[in-house]
């Protein structure tokens, strides 16, 4: 099958490629680009651990042919940290509130809360957890990935956070 | 899981698409969002030589209005009709569906002609046009056909879409202005598709049902519009004798799968709790 060539922008930087049409952009970037932060999970549009934003949207790369993204911008995990390499108000936060255990869904989680934030700087327990309904943890139940995005919201709109009580 | 190899088109006109789509025939797809497809082409249970990507033409999105009704282009994505101030304004029932409709990845990419179109009865939108009585702007080879909801389903995976059509447009007529509106969805879990669930729209005056449409998801090989449920409620004031009628005449028309979602018997029992939560909370809504 012929190879098409695609160019797009990926974490600031133009990158190209030859790519099958067949080719998922997950495997573009994974195996292309040589960036492995999103991750390969069930395949099947469930999981979200391959979840990167493209022109402003979470995307699950499973799920879209890397010819597709031909001409776009994409920001993986990689690319989230602030520019002058210290961790970002989400991956602080992840970090602050142990928002992770074995790290798989981590990724996708912080990509995926990075565009939820970017839409709705504020968002309710319960908009969070909507928000992030794309993304499956098998580990943490939860609890801590919401609290440690409300870290993240509160260090963005510059007030204190505070743990809800249990 | 990577899916079979394929040749990519990305035509930037409906005309190019659909002389694509007539060329190639049988072995080509439209491709929209790809949510229902690139899974089935991972599968191998879809194998196109062609895949005709629609993302390039303009024409196909936006939301536009036309005299009395909102026209949606077919590649007009979930997120975008949650985002569309005419659709809360004019069909908030539409924005409660889409929220039900899988996760916020999915929104971002999965289209309103994309779900409506590939005849999978667990769709969510199919029902729900029906029941807002919304019509199909088809494009083909011999020209533009509008197809009604309600005449567009013929089986699963069937419909009356014929070889060389694109589906380029849904028309959804305004309603009354104080209508009440609801969509009960029973599933498993975020992402699924329903167990079972129902669309009702409804105008109330003084206090009783003067107008009513239901549509029922996933109980059968098709959307239903149950016609006779919604003659039950007209004239009354949704009293529980009505509900139980309402939900005995949808259930006469339900066959759905028996599947992972459960038996038959009981896919028609949670069937007819979805008639009568949504009418209630419908009328509930009603000005």
């Amino acid at each position: 099958m012929a190879k098409t060539h695609v160019t797009m922008t990926v974490n600031g930087a133009e990158v190209e490629g030859l790519v099958e049409p067949r080719t998922l952009l997950i495997h573009f970037i994974r195996e292309n680009l040589q960036l492995t932060g999103a991750h390969i999970g069930c395949e099947t549009t469930h999981c979200g651990a391959c979840t990167v934003d493209i022109d402003g949207m979470s995307v699950k790369s499973c799920t879209m042919f890397a010819v597709q993204a031909n001409g776009s911008a994409i920001t993986t995990i990689e690319g989230i940290a602030n520019a002058d390499g210290t961790l970002s108000a989400l991956q602080e936060g992840f970090r602050q509130m142990h928002g992770l255990q074995c790290g798989f869904c981590t990724p996708g989680m912080i990509v995926r809360a990075h565009r939820l934030l970017q839409e709705n700087p504020s968002p309710t327990e319960e908009e969070i957890r909507f928000g992030i309904a794309g993304n499956l943890c098998r580990c943490t139940g939860y609890q801590n990935i919401v609290k440690a995005i409300q870290y993240a919201s509160a260090k963005i709109n510059g007030v204190e956070f505070r743990e809800a009580a249990e | 899981m990577i899916p079979g190899a394929f040749n990519y088109h990305c035509p930037s006109t409906v005309a190019d698409a659909v002389a694509l789509l007539s060329s190639l025939g049988d072995e080509a797809r439209p491709l929209a969002g790809g949510h229902s497809l690139i899974p089935m082409m991972k599968l191998r249970l879809a194998t196109p030589e062609h895949l005709i990507d629609l993302h390039g033409i303009a024409s196909l999105k936006g939301i536009r209005q036309e005299a009395d009704r909102l026209v949606i282009g077919a590649m007009t994505t979930q997120h975008e009709l949650l985002a569309s101030p005419e659709v809360s304004a004019a069909f908030p029932i539409l924005k409660e569906t889409a929220l039900l409709i899988a996760d916020p990845q999915v929104r971002y990419r999965g289209t309103l002609g994309g779900n409506v179109v590939n005849g999978d009865p667990g769709n969510d939108m199919p029902a729900l046009m029906m029941t807002l009585h919304a019509s199909y702007r088809l494009e083909g080879p011999d020209g533009v056909r509008d197809v009604a909801a309600s005449d567009f389903y013929q089986g699963a995976y069937f419909t009356a879409l014929e070889p060389g059509e694109l589906l380029t447009a849904i028309t959804i007529p305004f309603t009354a202005s104080g209508h009440g509106y609801a969509y009960e969805k029973l599933k498993r879990k975020v992402g699924d598709y329903a167990t079972a669930a129902a669309a009702v729209m409804l105008t109330m005056a003084n206090g009783k049902v003067e107008s009513c449409s239901i549509g029922l998801t996933n109980l059968s090989d098709t959307p239903l519009l149950a016609e006779a449920a919604a003659d039950a409620v007209i004239g009354t004031g949704l009293d529980d004798d009505t509900l139980k009628k309402a939900s005995e005449r949808a259930q006469e028309i339900m066959s759905p799968a028996a599947d992972a979602r459960g038996p038959v018997e009981y896919r028609k029992h949670v069937g007819g709790i979805m008639v009568m939560r949504a009418l209630k909370r419908a009328a509930a809504r009603a000005a």
